[in-house]
């Protein structure tokens, strides 16, 4: 599988030679050809006569094959359901085929992400051509990661003015990426194979707006099937994503000019966002336990999650672009929403950031708990969880909430209804002042206004924490945090599970929930701005930090006043989207 | 017969093969790929093709004796697949006979389809007759089809 930037797959140096396929073909006939023909590619074949055990052995070895060659028609599963399903779970290259080269088969074999179709009876030369899909998905995704770690650098500095070029609210789409998309753009960028019809068409901005509602149409499937079997049977646990088809997303979102195709390479991109984010979070959480979701995210290579970095323009903060980079926003505790299991959640830990957690440092015990905002590193806000749509843009406005914690008043991350089932040690935890690193605890009991602004000091750029922290007083919360994931929570404490927080209880409520656990940023760079950078546009989290003096020593009185609203809210249930599909989002939140 | 004359028989019983349309293109690609490591490559695809074949006909002729009820989806399907199957070791006839039949399966026309079906199994038969006659020639001359 690929491994992340480059080929540092298992294959050896003489790729393509050694490229592992995957052939899924009832006919015994045609499975006995292709191997021989795959092999004298010098590949390394695998046959499957059933859809079903193609899936498993998928599953079984994860990264194990480098691309799918699969027959439409299929006794036990359509074919473009398997398409969709290796798209989704395993991100591989799919290349159809089929005797029936009819015009609207094959449309139908490129609109749910094959990045081939082929005729049968199928020609050597054809085969020994199909690398290309492999290596173009893997230029992709570097490009990807490296749009989502420039992210931060650009955000800050392009925040603001530019933000609104092209006319698009940066919503979903950081000013970088869309920069930088632009450059793609410009010099053809046939991003997905799978995509390619609709890249090439014009391109959908994945607005916040439109990503929220994407989000909980996700949540909302995934809620609604959490219980249902997977069709495959296969699929257990957490609701994957995989789960969630594109169709009924789609149809859930209700928006006439997105089309199904648009839906799937959003979709692709966000499970491989949460995926990576997972896999920081995992890494790094050394706290909080970030929730994962027990879905199978495949781990995306690259690390996501570093970028997250969240950078909280001290003075754009106020416009409110944050970037979340990568991984870190999550935090979703509790996911209000889901509350069941996260399913699907995605991204479910929270973004390991080593670096900086989201911190507001509070170093001061005076801070309050409750006002802690742990942001750790954005924990890939499960699906359910995170509620990027859940971050209206009014959302931003309000706090300062850079770690996220908001506690309600006090209330330690009162994850209480919400997150009673998260063990969130937050509530405890997130205020806790001892936690060491600086986390900004937002608590909504603390001082609720002046401090945010402080808070915004704190929400250092953590990469990826996402935090919103608004320096403006945290306003009830449910406009902060809100954002979706923090609706949910009404204890609000945002359930910042942020690895700084040291919080043992982090550790609960890792375990506890998959929220997302937002690390805590440590605020290195107060100063100057805390950078959050979100990544995933839906957050809209204004940072009001304004110069975040927070710094180093998070002053609880900042904090206090912020949390209100951000308890609630808090929980970040920031997707975090490949930075390059969701720009910050501007608020106005942010304090200077 | 001696070598060469057998040989020679074999070529020109594959010619004829392909001179009367039974095969195409598709069996000399499949006979390209045949090596040392598998010298009886091409035999066995067209053996694994009659044993899986021989479900279909027989799953057609059940479906086809439900008339008038006829499914003419799942007839489709079959056919789809047997197709697919002739198709890949170039059993060129067998392969026009299922189009054939699928037009008059989409036509939902019945008679024609009984038709279809008939032409079917006879060319699925001669096929294979001729081509076990074929690899028999094969094996005694000890060459590949192919020269």
């Amino acid at each position: 599988m690929m491994e992340n930037n480059g080929f540092s797959s298992p294959r050896n140096d003489s790729f393509p030679a050694g490229l592992r396929v995957l052939v899924v073909d009832d006919d015994p006939t045609w499975l006995k050809i292709l191997e021989k023909m795959l092999k004298k590619c010098s590949y390394e074949v695998t046959t499957c006569g059933l859809a079903r055990d193609a899936l498993n052995l998928l599953r079984e070895r994860k990264g194990g094959y480098d691309i799918v060659i699969s027959d439409v028609y299929m006794p036990d599963m359509d074919g473009f359901k398997l398409l969709e399903l290796v798209g989704l779970e395993m991100d591989l290259p799919v290349i159809m085929m089929s005797v029936d080269g009819e015009t609207s088969r094959v449309m139908k074999g490129v609109q749910h992400g094959a990045c081939d179709y082929l005729l049968k009876p199928i020609r050597m030369k054809e085969l020994r051509n199909i690398w290309q899909h492999v290596f173009r998905k893997k230029i992709h995704e570097v490009r990807d990661i490296e749009i989502l770690e420039g992210n931060e650098s650009f955000q800050m500095t392009r925040n603001g003015s530019d933000q609104y070029e092209d006319g698009h609210v940066l919503c979903g789409e950081d000013l970088t990426s869309i920069n930088k998309r632009k450059h793609f753009e410009s010099k053809h960028d046939e991003k997905d194979t799978g995509d390619s019809i609709s890249t090439k068409k014009a391109r959908v901005v994945w607005s916040v707006d439109l990503h929220q509602k994407f989000v909980k149409a996700v949540n909302q499937i995934g809620f609604d099937t959490t219980s249902l079997p997977s069709f495959d049977g296969a699929m257990t646990g957490s609701v994957c994503l995989a789960e969630v088809g594109p169709k009924k997303i789609l149809d859930m979102m209700n928006v006439p000019w997105l089309t199904r195709e648009n839906v799937a390479s959003h979709l692709q991109k966000y499970r491989l966002y949460l995926s990576r984010l997972q896999k920081e979070n995992d890494f790094k959480n050394p706290a909080g336990g970030i929730k994962q979701s027990d879905s199978p995210l495949r781990d995306s290579a690259g690390s996501f999650g570093s970028q997250n970095s969240i950078n909280l323009q001290h003075n754009d903060v106020s416009n409110g672009s944050y970037i979340f980079s990568g991984s870190s926003l999550v935090v979703h505790n509790g996911d209000p929403r889901s509350h069941d299991s996260d399913r699907k959640r995605l991204v479910s830990t929270p973004v390991e950031e080593p670096k900086r957690t989201l911190t507001v440092n509070v170093p001061n015990p005076r801070i309050p708990r409750s006002s802690q905002m742990e942001f750790g590193q954005p924990l890939a806000p499960p699906q359910s969880e995170v509620d990027f749509g859940a971050l209206d843009s009014t959302f931003p406005t309000k706090y300062p909430w850079c770690g996220i914690q908001l506690k309600k008043e006090h209330n330690p991350l009162h994850l209480n209804d919400e997150f009673s089932h998260l063990p969130l040690p937050g509530q405890k935890q997130l205020t806790q002042a001892d936690y060491p690193q600086p986390a900004p605890a937002i608590s909504s009991a603390p001082s609720s206004t002046p401090s945010h602004n402080e808070y915004r000091s704190n929400v250092n750029h953590a990469r990826s924490t996402a935090i919103a922290v608004d320096s403006s007083p945290i306003q009830t919360k449910t406009d902060v945090a809100n954002h979706q994931a923090v609706e949910p929570n009404s204890k609000s404490t945002p359930s910042l599970e942020n690895q700084g927080f040291n919080m043992n209880s982090i550790t609960e409520f890792e375990s506890s929930r998959k929220n997302i656990n937002l690390g805590m940023l440590p605020f290195t760079t107060l100063e100057e701005d805390l950078q959050v950078c979100w990544v995933p546009g839906d957050c809209y989290m204004n940072l009001g930090l304004q110069n975040i003096e927070v710094l180093e020593y998070f002053d609880p009185g900042l904090i206090t006043d912020v949390p209100v609203n951000l308890n609630d809210g808090l929980r970040f249930d920031y997707e975090f989207y490949d930075p390059t599909e969701y720009s910050l989002i501007d608020q106005s939140l942010f304090i200077a | 017969m001696d070598r060469k004359q057998l040989q020679h028989q074999v070529a020109s019983v594959r010619k004829s093969l392909f001179d009367q349309g039974y095969l195409d293109d598709q069996f000399n690609r499949l006979e390209d790929l045949q090596d040392e490591t598998n010298p009886s490559f091409v035999e066995e695809v067209v053996t694994l093709f009659y044993s899986d074949s021989a479900r279909f006909i027989q799953n057609i002729e059940q479906a086809m004796i439900k008339k008038p009820n006829i499914d003419f989806g799942k007839l489709d399907d079959y056919m789809h697949q047997l197709k697919g199957s002739s198709s890949s070791f170039g059993a060129k006839k067998v392969k026009n006979e299922c189009s054939q039949f699928r037009e008059c399966c989409s036509a939902r026309n019945i008679e024609g389809c009984i038709k279809a079906f008939q032409q079917l199994k006879q060319e699925h038969a001669t096929l294979r007759r001729k081509l076990e006659t074929y690899f028999q020639l094969v094996k005694q001359a000890g060459i590949a089809g192919r020269t």
